[in-house]
């Protein structure tokens, strides 16, 4: 399939935007699903809800509130610009920003499920053998999580390639900054004569996706033999 | 003395509340054992430090592992206590040889002296042709001596063994027995063994502390607390009895049958594998002695001993504990009261206590 250089300037900029917006949240992700997971806290509930918020909301009322937060105006958004020069309104870090917030629950729930299935006995030996808590989340309870980390990352990567709502709104639909498949796919439907473009588009999309879950499905199977699960003798 | 061992403990767990107190000298197993639901895993977390007691003190061998009082709670890395778990609970990320590392490597992180070495723990478990294997491919044994060997390596000063045996079948359960054996020879750690069997206290415990609803009942040494007529009802009328210190004399070859001597006589038994001059223990279960007012020679029971009747213990439905003192040791015979009265049994009768080589099976003979 032949698709123009601008085309092709699209699905590379959808990759960018959603493996930065995966990959920097990743490690967050691990760690509030090891607290929610293992640990008990005060108004542990709350933030569970918050985290699962973008999950529930209209992905534009998330931009909305980042664009509240973030934006030239923003708290948050104003600090950063005056101290370190960064700005997330139409730029790429936005789109990042917005596709990291919108990918965050589906990473976290993976993670967690994963957390759950790992023996809290199998921490307990290690303690036992002279490990201290963190070298037992290091050593154990992290190896054992791999699988959910790798098919919590596929499914925020996937998340983050296919978002619209939040980053159209807080980070704008700017050609080579923010301008991902699906604001691509919407420009080209708004456009005149853009049906062919759009189509083209859409395969991209749903390639990219597919393929991504097939990778994800082999590379956990993989992993799972690997690590000993479900075989017995 | 100072105790290797002293422990003053209490724990509340909803209804359930352990009250375990305990004081022990440095070498040898320790049995813990009650029926389930006694508290056994409660006190041995407590020791490992997986659970905190609510008030008292763990002292192992000079360092505080817990004080109420000071406040002390010593983490369960820091402890230096090896843990077999009755799940194996090896690492199924790593191989035999990874799980076998993983304690001995932050063992000399820690700086504790290497006095146990890995080849030698190969060795004694048997492991070598197993080191490279996944924990997911072991049989049931194999997983415990892995986890056996993986404990030692931690160079414990203590070594807690929580019914290793417990989840595996009839065959594999002896199969391992006798490396637990091999380990309470070959290395001087003291152990303490959790069990609800009285079979694996008899071949493995030296002292015994028994628990009855989360309460510490009885503590001391194996063979006194278990041949105490007062103790009977805590093992149970399939399991109570004598444990009688024997020494292994000989073997004969022709009928595979080994003769031990004990303070007042022999006994002959099924060919036990171990050397002459071996000292064993040999457990005589009270409803396995039979009882006559005069030596049998026409009968096929090997083993007859003189005595006379020193007690009888009433227990609970038709049946009558008979103490029959043979001199230096006691033995008893559970049989019912109708027998008893046509005995005319009393204190002081003379009697023959009867007992089949067959029931002293391996199962009843320690080394």
């Amino acid at each position: 399939m032949l698709l123009s250089h601008a085309e092709w300037g699209v699905v590379w900029l959808s990759l960018e935007v959603a493996f930065l917006a995966t990959v920097s949240s990743l490690p967050v992700a691990i760690a509030v699903a090891w607290l929610l997971g293992r640990t008990q806290f005060v108004g542990k509930s709350w933030i569970d809800a918050l985290i699962h918020a973008p999950l529930v909301l209209p992905p534009v009322a998330v931009g909305y509130v980042l664009l509240l937060l973030f934006g030239t105006q923003g708290t948050i958004g104003r600090w950063l610009f005056t101290h370190f020069g960064i700005r997330f309104v139409f730029t790429t870090k936005g789109a990042v920003l917005a596709a990291a917030v919108m990918a965050f629950p589906l990473m976290v729930r993976g993670i967690r499920l994963s957390l759950d299935t790992v023996d809290r006995g199998l921490e307990l030996a290690a303690r036992t053998l002279g490990a201290s808590a963190t070298d037992v989340f290091w050593t154990v309870c992290l190896p054992l999580m791999l699988p959910g980390i790798l098919s919590g990352s596929i499914v925020g990567f996937a998340r983050a390639l296919g978002e619209f709502g939040a980053t159209i709104t807080f980070a704008s639909n700017i050609e080579g900054e923010t301008r991902t498949l699906p604001l691509a796919i919407y420009t080209a439907v708004e456009g005149v004569g853009g049906n062919t473009i759009a189509l083209r588009l859409v395969i991209v999309s749903m390639a990219l996706a597919l393929g991504a879950l097939m990778v994800s499905g082999w590379l956990e199977n993989r992993m799972r033999s690997f690590l000993g699960y479900g075989r017995t003798r | 003395m100072t105790a290797f061992i002293d422990i003053d403990i209490k724990k509340r767990l909803g209804a359930f509340e352990l009250a375990a107190k305990l004081s022990l000298p440095a070498h040898g197993v320790l049995g813990v054992f009650g029926r389930s639901g006694a508290g056994k895993t409660t006190f041995i977390n407590a020791l490992a430090g997986t659970l905190t007691p609510d008030t008292g003190h763990i002292r192992v061998g000079g360092a505080t592992f817990f004080d109420a009082a000071t406040r002390t709670n010593l983490a369960i890395e820091s402890r230096g206590v090896g843990y077999v778990f009755q799940d194996g609970r090896l690492f199924p990320h790593l191989d035999v040889k990874q799980n076998l590392r993983y304690g001995q490597m932050r063992a000399s992180r820690r700086q504790r002296a290497q006095s146990i070495g890995f080849d030698t723990v190969v060795d004694v478990l048997g492991l070598g042709a197993l080191l490279a294997r996944r924990s997911s491919n072991l049989s049931g044994g194999e997983k415990q001596r892995v986890a056996l060997g993986r404990a030692l390596l931690t160079q414990p000063r203590l070594l807690l063994m929580d019914e290793p045996l417990a989840s595996l079948d009839a065959p594999r359960k002896s199969e391992v027995i006798p490396y637990i054996e091999r380990l309470r020879h070959d290395f001087s750690i003291p152990i303490v063994y959790v069990t609800h069997s009285v079979d694996e206290v008899t071949r493995l415990a030296d002292h015994l502390m028994i628990l009855v609803e989360g309460k510490t009942v009885v503590t001391g040494d194996l063979v006194s607390v278990m041949s105490d007529p007062l103790h009977a009802p805590l093992f149970g009328r399939h399991e109570a009895g004598t444990v009688l210190d024997c020494k292994l004399e000989s073997h004969d070859t022709h009928f595979q049958i080994s003769t031990l001597s004990f303070l007042d006589g022999y006994l002959r038994v099924p060919a036990v594998d171990l050397a002459p001059g071996t000292p064993v223990r040999v457990r005589l279960r009270s409803r396995e002695v039979a009882l006559s007012t005069r030596r049998l020679d026409d009968v096929s029971i090997t083993n007859q001993l003189a005595g006379h009747v020193a007690e009888l213990i009433e227990r609970q439905g038709p049946y009558i504990d008979v103490v029959v003192a043979l001199g230096h040791t006691s033995i008893r015979a559970l049989i019912t009261r109708e027998s008893c009265e046509r005995l005319g049994l009393v204190p002081g009768t003379p009697v023959w206590a009867l007992i089949k080589a067959v029931a002293l099976d391996r199962r009843s003979v320690a080394a």
